[in-house]
């Protein structure tokens, strides 16, 4: 292309001062955008992508924030020598942003009409009758069925989908030359996620505008971008068009990204292990109570007749969208919650048992839980993490004896022994997942609830986790529940797959049948979402 | 491989978190606050001791090749004036006991030769006298049986900040009523924070009914006004430290129960707390373990302000005449008599600037715990 490009950034770094020091978090980059065309920064978290696209509308906190060298030119003019005033005449006007979390980034006490004639009245001076039929149409423009209803609505009453949808007709209202969208379908189901990204590419086709797309997942990458440039500690270490990346990556980082997802099969199915855990229709049902004397009108039927088993060394996979039961049957067969319906544990029914009698089996019921950020104690160190359960199950052991367990089971899911008397908030992610599973594996136990173990990690480090979680599985003949809307992760652990949706099984069979043959249209539109990012046909998947 | 590159055993856990580093980090920072705390700290130590500060009898005798200590034991009058001793416990302010005793060995006295009950009876004027340095050495030794000359007439019988209506020195009740004032808002404040954190922590741990009716019972229990219950009592019981510690301390509980029945209640979902339970820990562990912490930084944020406010109600009822039984060293006392006798300004002025310090130093020492424990505060 012989023109000039839209957006030219060049030579750009971001330097935070905290208590005395300054970090600098990205380096020297440099990069355009054409008129009309999609360029995805990717990288791992902490790699500076999101700081990147911040600073092109100067949204980082200053003074913390500075830039010690760069340009970023638009329109001709330099955004970062612009004063406030200018710079607000850029913003929400010829460059807009779209952000990871749809829910805090609108208001809650708004209804979605008043806040998009808002920003149609501030940068378009409409009148109110004008802004509210434009608002209608960026509705319908944007997929949302029925608009006219939903004006009136209010953020909590509209699903993850349609509010990231709201969010796109908001930076569409003044027609901008480029939209920012930082990892705008991370909190969405893979089903929804297809969705907005089918959405995103049509809008931008149609608009001819121009895209900066902020993410971790390559999938999106190689399904939106025209060109991607590949970010790692603040620096772009590639830069390409993306068929010629994906073909032939020539970085280091890159081929290591590409290489990263998750990989492998399951151990060899084996119908005749023991069944370590099984349920016969396990429900969940919290009464919906109405009247004054809270009478018990109906139900919300959270788990609804579910049958599961799942034997020692192989892994039952629990796939479905959020909201579809999955985690509260976890939730259900390891008795957090009270539920109907027959448990049995080891050959033992559990299911009447109190809090109090379950308590020496929980020694072998483990569970390792979705947020490694939550779920460790940000008070203890690690080894007090690890030891708590010990304490318990294990009263016998002295000081030194707990000590060598937890070594042990450090370095068995291969963490460094040595720092054992650090807090969770000096490792990443990944490493505190890694204690995370110590905790649950240094008990030894029989059966582990996964609740969905991988989602919140980089994909190259949740490739590691599945490999660690599938080492651990065939040391000790685990039993796995694994829950998951990951169905990358699942095919590369499940034996079997159970597709739940609203409270119900919509298809079971063994991981091959599940993903080679699916029998429903809600499960191939849940591996079409996952593997290829293409959309099923409205009303097989929720919005 | 250099001596550098020899792996050094990790460091066992330091005895502070790194937080808790942290927050006295910013804690040491903020230095209002942290000289507040060390000026308090040196104050209520020195308090501690008011017995060897001023007292109304020596702190060491050596008679005739004899050790007395006065202080710590009693010692009856025919030990220093034979057969002419009759009283049970003896006087060593009596001219007649001192020169006994400096015949025949010497006596230290504390700084102050005053206890917060002992009558100056050698005051220039009538009750209350002026603060001593406002008289001359002729009108402040009058009184002294060997006027300017007598060996009594000396800097250690000073009435420094003067004396009250009943002749007593009022910089010793002043020491005393410190030190009373601040035991009784520590013990307050103390029994207080437990029984409050235990019934905050029950609430939001369990929820539901035991919850619902605890509250119901708090609302009910905070509604009975606590003054009169205090007068009622007042006319049945003798007034004393205990009681009037115990009356207190049945309605200044509730004041923890909000803050800490929140955090419980916020943090009992947290998934490390779920982790917990997934792990078979018991609801007590987990309370005191996962829980607490939490709750902790709320309850220190308001201990200091649950202290001052305690000081200040034993204060006012010494005032109003329903506190510590008459006699006692109280600061309320004393701004009473500054209230009765407004033609000697010395007791209203000492009451109230101890009364200001104290609560003051307190409070900008809570201040800087409250900045400290702040996560959201961001340090340069």
């Amino acid at each position: 292309m012989s023109m000039s490009p839209l957006l030219s950034v060049q030579d750009l770094s971001v330097a935070f001062a905290q208590g005395g020091t300054t970090t600098v978090a990205v380096d020297n980059i440099s990069f355009d955008i054409a008129k009309g065309e999609t360029v995805a920064l990717v990288g791992e978290s902490g790699s500076g992508k999101s700081v990147s696209a911040l600073s092109v509308l100067k949204l980082l906190p200053y003074p913390p924030a500075s830039h010690p060298s760069g340009r970023i030119m638009f329109g001709g003019q330099d955004l970062l020598a612009l004063n406030e005033n200018a710079l607000r005449k850029v913003r929400g006007n010829k460059i807009t942003m779209i952000f990871q979390e749809p829910m805090t980034s609108l208001n809650p006490l708004h209804t979605i009409e008043r806040q998009i004639v808002e920003i149609l009245s501030l940068h378009q001076g409409m009148g109110d009758k004008q802004a509210k039929a434009r608002t209608l149409e960026l509705l319908e423009e944007v997929g949302i069925r029925d608009p006219r209803k939903r004006l009136e609505a209010f953020p909590h009453q509209l699903s993850g989908g349609q509010r990231q949808r709201v969010m796109i007709a908001m930076a569409l209202a003044n027609e901008p030359e480029l939209l920012i969208a930082d990892e705008p379908t991370t909190a969405l189901d893979v089903t929804v996620q297809a969705q907005i990204l089918e959405l995103l590419a049509k809008l931008k086709a149609r608009k001819g505008m121009s895209m900066l797309f902020i993410t971790h997942d390559l999938g999106i990458v190689r399904r939106i971008a025209d060109r991607v440039c590949v970010m790692t500690r603040g620096k772009i270490v590639e830069t390409g068009p993306t068929k010629e990346i994906f073909a032939h990556p020539q970085h280091s980082y890159t081929k290591h990204l590409l290489a990263a997802e998750p990989k492998g099969k399951p151990p060899e199915t084996n119908t005749g292990a023991q069944a370590v855990m099984s349920g016969s229709d396990v429900k969940v049902w919290f009464p919906i109570k109405q009247g004054f004397f809270r009478k018990t009108v109906d139900h919300v039927k959270a788990v609804d007749g579910i049958d599961i088993a799942v034997r020692a060394g192989q892994t039952v996979g629990v796939v479905g969208e959020s909201g579809s039961g999955k985690t509260t049957l976890g939730l259900a067969l390891a008795r957090m919650i009270s539920s109907q319906g027959k448990i049995d544990f080891n050959g033992r029914e559990i299911d009447k048992l109190s809090f109090n009698a379950m308590r020496p089996l929980r020694r072998e019921l483990q569970i390792v839980f979705q947020d490694p950020f939550g779920s460790l104690s940000p008070r203890m160190s690690v080894a007090d993490i690890i030891e708590e359960g010990l304490k318990i199950h294990e009263p016998g052991l002295n000081a030194a004896a707990r000590d060598k367990a937890v070594v042990d089971v450090l370095r068995e899911v291969g963490l460094d022994p040595e720092t054992r008397f650090r807090y969770p908030h000096e490792f990443s992610g990944g490493q505190r997942q890694r204690i995370a599973i110590a905790r649950a594996m240094v008990l030894k136990p029989r059966f582990v609830m996964l609740d969905e173990p991988t989602s919140a990690l980089d994909m190259s480090v949740q490739a590691q986790v599945v490999d660690l979680l599938r080492n651990l599985q065939a040391k000790h003949d685990l039993a796995y529940l694994f829950i998951s809307h990951d169905l990358k992760v699942v095919r590369a652990l499940a034996n079997e797959v159970i597709v739940m949706r609203n409270g119900k099984v919509v298809e079971t069979g063994t991981s091959e049948q599940i993903f080679e043959r699916p029998q429903t249209d809600y499960t191939r539109a849940l591996i079409s979402a996952a593997f290829k990012i293409e959309t099923a046909p409205s009303g097989v998947v929720s919005e | 491989m250099s001596a550098t590159d020899t792996m050094t055993p990790p460091a066992k856990r330091a005895w502070l978190s790194p937080l808790n580093k942290r927050r006295w980090q910013s804690f040491k920072a903020n230095k209002r606050g942290y000289w507040s705390l060390w000026i308090f700290l040196v104050l209520f130590v020195l308090s501690l001791f008011s017995e060897l500060i001023a007292n109304d009898r020596p702190l060491l005798i050596r008679f005739k090749g004899e050790f007395f200590s006065p202080i710590v034991s009693d010692y009856p009058e025919e030990t220093f004036l034979g057969a002419d001793g009759f009283l049970p416990i003896t006087d060593y302010r009596m001219a007649v006991v001192q020169e006994a005793i400096s015949a025949d060995g010497w006596a230290i006295w504390p700084p102050i030769r005053y206890s917060y009950r002992t009558t100056n009876n050698e005051i220039p004027e009538a009750a209350p006298a002026k603060p001593s340095w406002l008289y001359s050495k002729e009108v402040r030794c009058q009184r002294y049986t060997q006027g300017v000359d007598d060996p009594n007439c000396t800097v250690g019988n000073w009435n420094w900040l003067g004396t009250d209506d009943q002749a007593r020195d009022v910089l010793a009740r002043v020491i005393y009523g410190f030190r009373i004032s601040v035991l009784f808002g520590l013990t307050l404040t103390l029994g207080s924070a437990v029984v409050g954190v235990t019934a905050g922590a029950m609430q939001g741990y369990f929820g539901g009914w035991t919850d619902l009716l605890f509250q119901r019972f708090i609302e009910i229990w905070s509604a009975i006004p606590v003054l009169y219950l205090l007068l009622i009592v007042s006319a049945i019981l003798p007034p004393g430290f205990f009681i009037l510690l115990g009356l207190m301390l049945i309605f200044s509980w509730v004041a923890l129960v909000g803050v800490v029945r929140a955090e419980f209640l916020r943090a009992r979902n947290f998934e490390y707390v779920n982790a917990a339970r997934a792990l078979g820990v018991p609801n007590r562990t987990i309370m005191l373990r996962h829980l607490l912490p939490n709750a902790m930084v709320a309850t220190l944020t308001f201990l200091p302000f649950i202290l001052n406010g305690s000081i200040s109600t034993l204060t006012s009822l010494d005032f109003l005449g329903f506190g510590l039984p008459p006699g006692s060293a109280s600061l309320g006392e004393l701004l009473k008599q500054g209230q009765r006798n407004l033609n000697a300004p010395w007791l209203g002025l000492s009451g109230f600037v101890v009364i200001s310090l104290m609560l003051s130093l307190l409070i900008f020492a809570g201040e800087a715990v409250r900045d400290a424990f702040d996560p959201r505060k961001t340090f340069k």
